[in-house]
């Protein structure tokens, strides 16, 4: 999708795959075929420019046909560069700009709260360099506030931003003592482990007294060895040479094992 | 009394906040609609929402000093089926959240109602910092927004109730200062529509929020003068009613616009484009031009800052003039 595009961000959405895929296979009470389906759990996408892989995982899951991946960023495409709510059904919000999907998040818990659909729950992605953003502690606070429980905030701690690593660009730790002390209960997990993903959101459900976050750590441009961890490709896509690499990496498990697509 | 139901202007008349009569609309749109929701950035007597707080308290939520989450977690109201009211000063919403309300509200397309308190230099003594002069501007150059500023408290109040019914992203700026009322509940309002409050025929004045009131002060002065002068009530700038003011250009030939904020991008630019594209005549743009506001007493304010029906008849005798 991204060689196709010839731009758009390539390590985000792959540190996000396994989290992205917990979600709409196991986690989410959704139905592709009626994405305005009244009961539905609602994902918020705060880091907009990782809708790649929600775009992806959208197909897989049967909300669009999986050949219209190829018209990312292309003039007319319902797949713009950053998700744009209005044009495919299924996505929840507009983003891009950082920092708004917990605020949006709290507008939602609180109108099921006086709708009195508590059977319902609100998941919201949330990168980790877009902490550097005020908003978001500002709804962190009125979140914990209202003890919004039925939401589930998932950070994707990749340590990685655009200039750099997290920790020298805007240090971020002792990340789980500043949600603890914003009046949240935290969760860490392996975020790149599927099955860690779907207990630590049935997890959260369970914890009641305070919103959850769960600190998802996660290598950015996960299954591709010479994407893994480097920065340089928080925001860039690969060329045609290093697609082909990258995708044989990721569909042999790095030549362990063999591809039906090969 | 005529056919727009406005009281004599030279009677005696009440005077009261134009925000005021949003309080009162507000906890009405409740009433009719169970959907209508409210969120205060801390200034919830201050706006008037709390009129609407004790009526619903479940319906309310405090969001505290942060402009950012008030407009977007109005976003995420909207998106539940909520129409929310979110209010502050608009120094400071829309002043300080303009990107959250451009992504999440109107490239969203949510019908999140945004009110801005406390705008003009009418603010008065609080100073520049919080008369809010740029905001028209700002809104309206945002694809969905509606832009609407009321000319009294009895129109805040249809206001109000129209905006609670309507399906668009919706911004209202609103005075701190009280207003004398000249409306009535029988006088004409709906979004998008500008009204001809006194016809005239030798020079169309544009008008919004409380300087409509100067404007009808300023018309008794120019009959004098003998110069007729047409008043059009624009309480909505966007979408602008390009129908009714180019049919009162047509007539006059000349245009004054007075509006208590900046004249570039405000009221006054948002005519000007109207007038270069559809029909140029002189035009003279009454505002605040390219400046700050500072502390004083409001009434001392607007004619300092030439806010006022004094000015509006020097505008009128000049534009009148460039005519020829």
């Amino acid at each position: 999708m991204l060689e196709h595009a010839g731009s758009g961000h390539s390590a985000g959405p792959l540190g996000l795959a396994d989290i992205f895929t917990a979600l709409y296979f196991d986690v989410l009470k959704h139905d592709p075929k009626r994405p305005d389906w009244e009961d539905r759990d609602v994902l918020l996408l705060s880091n907009g420019h990782c809708v790649p892989v929600r775009y992806a995982t959208m197909a897989e899951a049967g909300y669009f046909p999986t050949k219209e991946l190829l018209t990312l960023r292309k003039l007319g495409s319902r797949l713009q560069g950053h998700p744009e709510r209005t044009r495919l059904p299924g996505l929840e919000n507009t983003s891009g700009p950082l920092g708004c999907g917990l605020s949006q998040a709290a507008g939602v818990a609180l109108a099921m709260r006086m709708d009195n659909q508590l059977h319902r729950r609100v998941y919201v992605v949330t990168g980790d360099g877009e902490l550097d953003e005020g908003n978001n502690w500002e709804a962190i606070m009125l979140i914990a506030k209202y003890n919004l429980n039925t939401i589930t905030a998932i950070v994707d701690r990749n340590n990685i931003q655009i200039d750099g690593p997290t920790e020298s660009v805007m240090p971020l730790e002792d990340l789980k003592k500043k949600w603890e002390a914003f009046g949240w209960h935290t969760i860490e997990i392996d975020g790149n482990d599927i099955e860690a993903v779907i207990d630590a959101c049935v997890m959260a459900k369970a914890v009641t007294e305070k919103p959850v976050v769960i600190l998802a750590y996660t290598i950015p441009g996960k299954g591709v060895d010479f994407m893994e961890s480097d920065f340089h490709w928080h925001g860039a896509p690969p060329n045609h040479e290093q697609a082909v690499k990258a995708l044989h990496e990721l569909r042999t498990l790095g030549g362990k094992i063999r591809s039906e697509h090969e | 009394m005529n056919d727009m139901h406005l009281l004599d202007i030279n009677g005696e008349l009440q005077a009261e906040p134009i925000r005021k009569g949003f309080g009162r609309g507000l906890k009405k749109a409740g009433e009719l609609d169970v959907n209508v929701v409210a969120a205060c950035a801390d200034l919830t007597d201050s706006t008037q929402m709390s009129l609407f707080k004790e009526a619903f308290p479940d319906r309310f939520v405090e969001i505290g000093v942060a402009e950012q989450n008030l407009v977007t977690v109005g976003s995420g109201l909207a998106a539940m089926g909520k129409i929310p009211f979110v209010s502050s000063y608009a120094a400071f919403s829309p002043g300080r959240n303009w990107e959250q309300i451009r992504t999440t509200i109107c490239l969203n397309d949510r019908p999140v109602k945004i009110i801005g308190s406390h705008a003009g230099v009418s603010v008065g003594p609080d100073g520049a910092t919080h008369q809010m002069l740029e905001d028209i501007a700002i809104m309206r150059v945002l694809p969905n927004m509606v832009v609407i500023a009321p000319g009294d408290s009895v129109e805040a109040e249809k206001a109000t109730l129209a905006m609670a019914r309507d399906r668009r992203p919706n911004y209202m700026r609103l005075a701190r200062e009280a207003t004398p009322v000249f409306t009535t509940p029988d006088t004409p309002f709906a979004i998008g529509q500008a009204y001809v409050y006194v016809p005239g025929t030798d020079v169309t004045i544009c008008a919004t929020g409380a300087m409509t009131y100067q404007a009808m002060l300023a018309v008794e002065q120019l009959y004098k003068d003998n110069i007729h002068a047409e008043v059009i009530h624009v309480p909505t700038i966007k979408p602008l009613d390009a129908e009714t003011i180019l049919a009162s250009v047509r007539k006059t030939g000349c245009v004054i616009t007075i509006e208590e904020g900046q004249a570039a991008g405000g009221l006054g630019g948002a005519i000007a484009e109207l007038l270069g594209d559809e029909y140029p005549v002189p035009l003279h743009r009454i505002g605040m031009k390219d400046r700050f506001g500072e502390s004083g007493e409001p009434d001392e304010l607007l004619h300092y800052f030439g806010l006022d029906a004094k000015h509006i008849r020097l505008a009128a005798h000049h534009v009148v003039e460039r005519k020829k």
